[in-house]
């Protein structure tokens, strides 16, 4: 093999990665923000009882789950354009991973709704709270911290999605280490740091995730 | 005979075709402690889920305090209230469960404090006050900033009632409030019961503690597949029972 490993040209445009892995972030948390809360309301309408509220949130979940996110992010990209719906790339993928992070919350918050028991609501009912105030005071605080292990990986997965934004030039980490490799010809050693920070990173969220689910644990 | 609170008349519910209560007439008469027995099915827990709208219920009415609860006469047609009206009517009741059912991520003051917050939207200090006075009343004042899990079965039944009582209800209903305790738990919960009864609270309660009916309720309910098949004071009940429904049950039933 004549290949000898030199890495002098991957250091010297490490703030290009380190730019690169800030947007990666920076679009993962805005997107799993709004996924959040899209993922809570769809939660909330598949476990209703009104089919009017089960029917189109189950409908969503089921179609954004069977469609790979690539085919999203190219669709939002390229053919929203033609429909008239005009937003720039970082906008599109945005929307696009905060639909898709809102299907797949849903799923995860939906689990966490249906282990908590029937007793609470009822227990706060009784009181006088409405309907609204015990999903707010009662029954989410206790379904995030049901969720927040299964919520970690969920996480994971979807910052590592942030790398498809790539195929539309979003300057994030993947489309910088290609940009460098071509620059530089250096394939192994760019796509070696790459790796590196992708999984020091999501070491980072774990760690982060495990933290915060010590923290909200209930004392016993 | 003291003021009447609560009326219940021909009130009918039924689960798909099973029906549960085929038509109850019973009035409440403010201070009365009545426990409501009679075997497992007979539709006791229903009864008092219906007083305070866990449940909809097809025929008859409720009435606190001369308001009708949960439904309301629109022309010839019988209408729920709406979601609002029917929380406010449930805070004039309040109820004690089984199973405690305490909000596990909340200290036991929080648990207490939430719906004077929430409901009565009372300003914070005066709502921690209140709710300190009864969790000292329930004899738990030291433990008001444990949370559930840190608490025995007896503490958090006692927080459960604390939490009811302090919405300073009309009426408190009670489902077999010690059931799910182990037997050297029971005693502390009974012994606040007693006490409210003693102060004049009016209640329902659900028992299969025969003895404890017989010393603190004013009067007796024996619930029998769905209908009141007795109603009088503990003692003619238990000493001379007029049905051989009841003789059988109370036969049955242990008075320890
Ligand atoms: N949610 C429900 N769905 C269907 N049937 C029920 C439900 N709750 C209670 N029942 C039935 O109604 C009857 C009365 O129940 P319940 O009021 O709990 O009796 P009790 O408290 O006297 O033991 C029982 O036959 C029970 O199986
Ligand atoms: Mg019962």
């Amino acid at each position: 093999m004549g290949y000898t490993l030199n890495f002098a040209v991957v250091w010297r445009n490490f703030d290009r990665l380190l730019e690169g892995l800030a947007l990666s972030l920076g679009l993962a948390v805005i997107s799993i923000l709004i996924g959040a809360a899209i993922g809570l309301a769809v939660a909330f309408a598949l476990i209703s009882k009104y089919r009017a509220a089960s029917w189109p949130a189950t409908a969503y979940v089921t179609l954004i789950r069977n469609l790979p996110i690539l085919v999203l992010v190219l669709f939002a990209y390229f053919a929203l354009p033609q429909m008239g719906v005009r937003l720039d790339k970082v906008e599109s993928f945005v929307a696009v991973l905060a639909i898709y992070s809102g299907a797949y919350l849903a799923e995860v918050f939906r689990a966490g709704l249906l282990s908590i028991p029937k007793g609470l609501t009822e227990a706060g009912l009784a009181i006088g709270l409405t309907p609204i105030q015990i999903r707010t005071t009662i029954i989410a605080p206790l379904m995030l911290r049901n969720v927040l292990p299964s919520m970690s990986s969920t996480i994971i997965s979807l910052f590592k999605d942030t790398s498809l934004a790539a195929a539309i030039a979003v300057p994030e980490l993947t489309f910088q280490a290609r940009k460098i490799n071509v620059e530089s010809f250096r394939v192994i050693e760019t796509w070696i740091v790459a790796s590196a920070l992708y999984v020091a990173t999501c070491a980072l969220i774990a760690a982060l995730m495990r933290r915060i689910e010590r923290r909200l644990a209930l004392p016993r | 005979m003291s003021k009447t609170i609560l009326e219940i008349e021909g009130l009918r519910k039924t689960y798909g075709s099973l029906e549960v209560l085929k038509g109850i007439d019973c009035a409440v008469h403010e201070g009365e402690v009545i426990a409501i027995i009679g075997s497992s099915g007979s539709g006791k827990t229903t009864l008092l889920r219906c007083i305070n709208m866990l449940e909809d219920f097809e025929g008859g009415t409720i009435r606190l305090d001369g308001e009708e609860i949960g439904y309301h006469a629109e022309g010839s047609m019988r209408r729920r209230k709406s979601e609002k009206d029917i929380a406010r009517q449930r805070a004039l009741t309040g109820m004690a469960f089984q199973q405690f059912n305490l909000f596990p991520h909340m200290t036991a003051e929080a648990n207490v404090m939430l719906g004077l917050l929430k409901v009565k939207r009372l300003p914070k200090d005066e709502a921690r006050a209140i709710a300190l006075k009864w969790l000292d009343r329930v004899g738990l004042g030291d433990r008001a900033g444990h949370f559930p899990g840190q608490l025995s079965g007896g503490q958090q039944q006692r927080v459960a009632i604390a939490r009811a009582i302090a919405m300073n209800p009309r009426l408190m209903l009670f489902d077999e409030v010690t059931s799910a305790l182990d037997p050297e738990l029971v005693g502390e919960v009974l012994q606040v019961i007693k006490g409210l009864a003693a102060d004049g609270m009016t209640m329902l309660l659900v028992t299969h503690e025969m003895r404890f009916a017989y010393e603190v309720a004013s009067r007796v309910i024996f619930m029998n597949q769905g209908v009141i098949g007795e109603d009088g004071n503990p003692r003619e009940m238990f000493v001379a029972p007029k049905t051989e429904r009841l003789a059988d049950f109370l036969k049955t039933s242990s008075f320890n």
